[in-house]
């Protein structure tokens, strides 16, 4: 058992210069086998194997993760969450995860710095604020707290926005108030230590390379520290897991691309509360270090460069210069990107598939970090029981030939 | 930013070009009496590999014509250009540089352009 943080053990550290912490987590060598190989040590992977030991009991569990724990996507989100989605099954599978956020550092004893700071989404014409109070309605049917704001409102919410000189003018935003941030290391890092104490094998710089299957059955994942035989293989490899599928003779309805995000300067505290806007597609928040942190969207064409094309955030960081004048003089710190799998109708996919044994959680798109809770609780649901839990049995592969889609294009709110 | 050389108006900055996904996919024949699952395969089901890859664009902000590439989605190098009445390259024609499964190296990045 870890010792518990708190406000004393970090007067005490203070003491011995920080350098006396525990170790979060043991960095074992694979074993030989497992019931349950997790492939990809993000977020959504390092909970599902958290769930999966807390839950169900199950606690031969090894979490492979290519490079270190969090580096993926988890590190590179502008980590927005909200659940203001406009279907049922989303709805519902995203407030999920925020009711997990609420009580995160809690029960992890690791502090997710989550700060419920309110989401917004302006509307610049017409069309958008019908589609947003279609969407605020079809919220509040579903138990959430989105709200209208008009543009005064929206002036006291954040002064320094441009609401009226502009070439699209703001004319109102939905607003979720349980809406916020928070700190995407800490969800990867707090998953991993709690899951570590319970048993979980966390292997890192171990390369999935390929899934074995036999006649239609898992037998386990090939890695760059060789073969480890596992009774069930959950793939949470975001942007890359088409091509692991591929390896088990898988096909996902899933399309990579380069999604980008990037940091300014430091300032003072300026806007407290997050602002996105669909149409001329800006969103910004600040962090508590004070860095603007904006997301702008993702490349038009499959690329794994890991990289994005310049014209995309010049597009985006014009939006914002134009909505917030004050920033147009500010430096840009840093720029990056990650690979996003985006699914055909912008919901992900959490599943089982033709291969016994094989579960997927991807198709997150550009909007996974909200998630990451809700989507390992009830992924880890979906391996141990080999069935889905309610709450994700809508979002299975066969809504692919069946046709009930999941449309959230609307509500994805990053432009792909 | 990838320079495209569009075959009709030469070599041009992509944010010019839309990108139409992967090339050669045609559309069933008898599509009546397919299943639903070989339809959602037709309908939503693309190519999505890391490494060389067929796909289309359109130079929509410019002469709005259509094209094919071949293109190495783990560097973005565009290999080849061909117009849609000439015959597709052989993949196998391409050294596919990847050094893994995955194509990644062993820590950090996939990013090799930018390593080298």
């Amino acid at each position: 058992m870890k010792k518990k943080y708190s406000i004393f053990a970090l007067i005490k550290n203070a003491f011995s210069n920080n350098e006396n912490w525990q170790k979060m987590w043991k960095s074992p060598e694979p074993k030989k086998s497992y019931d349950v190989i997790v492939i990809g040590g993000g977020g959504h992977g390092l909970g599902t194997a958290y769930y999966l030991a807390k839950e169900h009991g199950i606690k031969n569990i090894a979490v492979i993760e290519k490079g270190w724990i969090g580096s993926g996507n988890t590190g590179r989100n502008t980590t927005i969450i909200r659940s203001n989605y406009l279907w049922n099954e989303s709805a519902f599978l995203y407030d999920h995860s925020i009711k997990l956020w609420e009580n995160l550092s809690q029960e992890l004893n690791y502090n997710m710095m989550f700060s419920q700071r309110g989401v917004m989404n302006l509307a610049h014409n017409e069309h958008d604020i019908k589609e947003m109070k279609r969407r605020i309605s079809a919220n509040r049917l579903n138990g959430l707290d989105t709200q209208w704001l008009e543009t005064k409102e929206i002036k006291k919410l954040v002064p320094i926005m441009n609401t009226d000189n502009l070439r699209y003018p703001v004319l109102g935003a939905a607003f979720q108030p349980r809406g916020g941030v928070a700190r995407h290391d800490a969800i990867a890092w707090g998953f991993a230590m709690r899951a570590d104490e319970m048993g979980v094998d966390i292997i890192q710089n171990c390369e999935a390379q390929s899934i074995k299957t036999k006649r239609g059955k898992v037998e386990g994942v090939k890695t760059s520290k060789g073969f480890i035989r596992a009774k069930k293989v959950a793939v949470v490899a975001s942007g890359h897991t088409s091509v692991l599928a591929k390896t088990a003779g898988v096909k996902l309805p899933l399309q990579s691309r380069p999604l980008q995000a990037l940091v300014s300067e430091p300032i003072k505290p300026v806007i407290n509360t997050v602002v996105m806007s669909n149409a001329v597609h800006a969103y910004v928040s600040q962090s508590d270090k004070g860095e603007l942190v904006i997301g702008a969207g993702t490349d038009g064409y499959n690329s794994f460069t890991q990289r994005g094309g310049y014209d995309v955030i010049e597009e985006t960081v014009r939006a914002i210069v134009e909505l917030y004048p004050i920033f147009g003089k500010m430096k840009m710190l840093r720029q990056w990107g990650g690979i996003v799998d985006i699914c055909p109708d912008a919901s992900p996919i959490i599943s089982k598939s033709e291969v016994e044994g094989l579960y997927f959680n991807c198709g997150w798109g550009t909007g996974g970090f909200k998630a990451t809770p809700g989507s390992a609780n009830v992924f880890a649901h979906t391996v141990a029981k080999d069935e889905p839990h309610k709450i994700n049995a809508p979002f299975n592969l066969e809504r692919f030939s069946d046709g009930r889609l999941i449309d959230e294009h609307g509500a994805a709110a990053v432009a792909h | 930013m990838i320079l495209i050389n569009c075959p009709y108006c030469g070599p041009r900055d992509q944010s010019e070009f839309s990108n139409g996904g992967q090339a050669h996919v045609a559309r069933p024949e008898n599509s009546e009496n397919l299943n639903d699952k070989d339809w959602g395969q037709y309908v939503f089901y693309r190519d999505n590999p890391k490494g060389i890859f067929y796909e289309r664009w359109v130079h929509s902000h410019g002469c709005r014509k259509w094209f094919n590439a071949v293109r190495n989605t783990s560097t973005d190098e565009i290999l080849k250009i061909y117009k849609l009445d000439e015959k597709p390259p052989k993949l196998d024609s391409f050294t596919n540089t990847l050094k893994t499964p995955s194509g990644e190296p062993k820590v950090g990045s996939g990013n090799f352009t930018v390593k080298k």
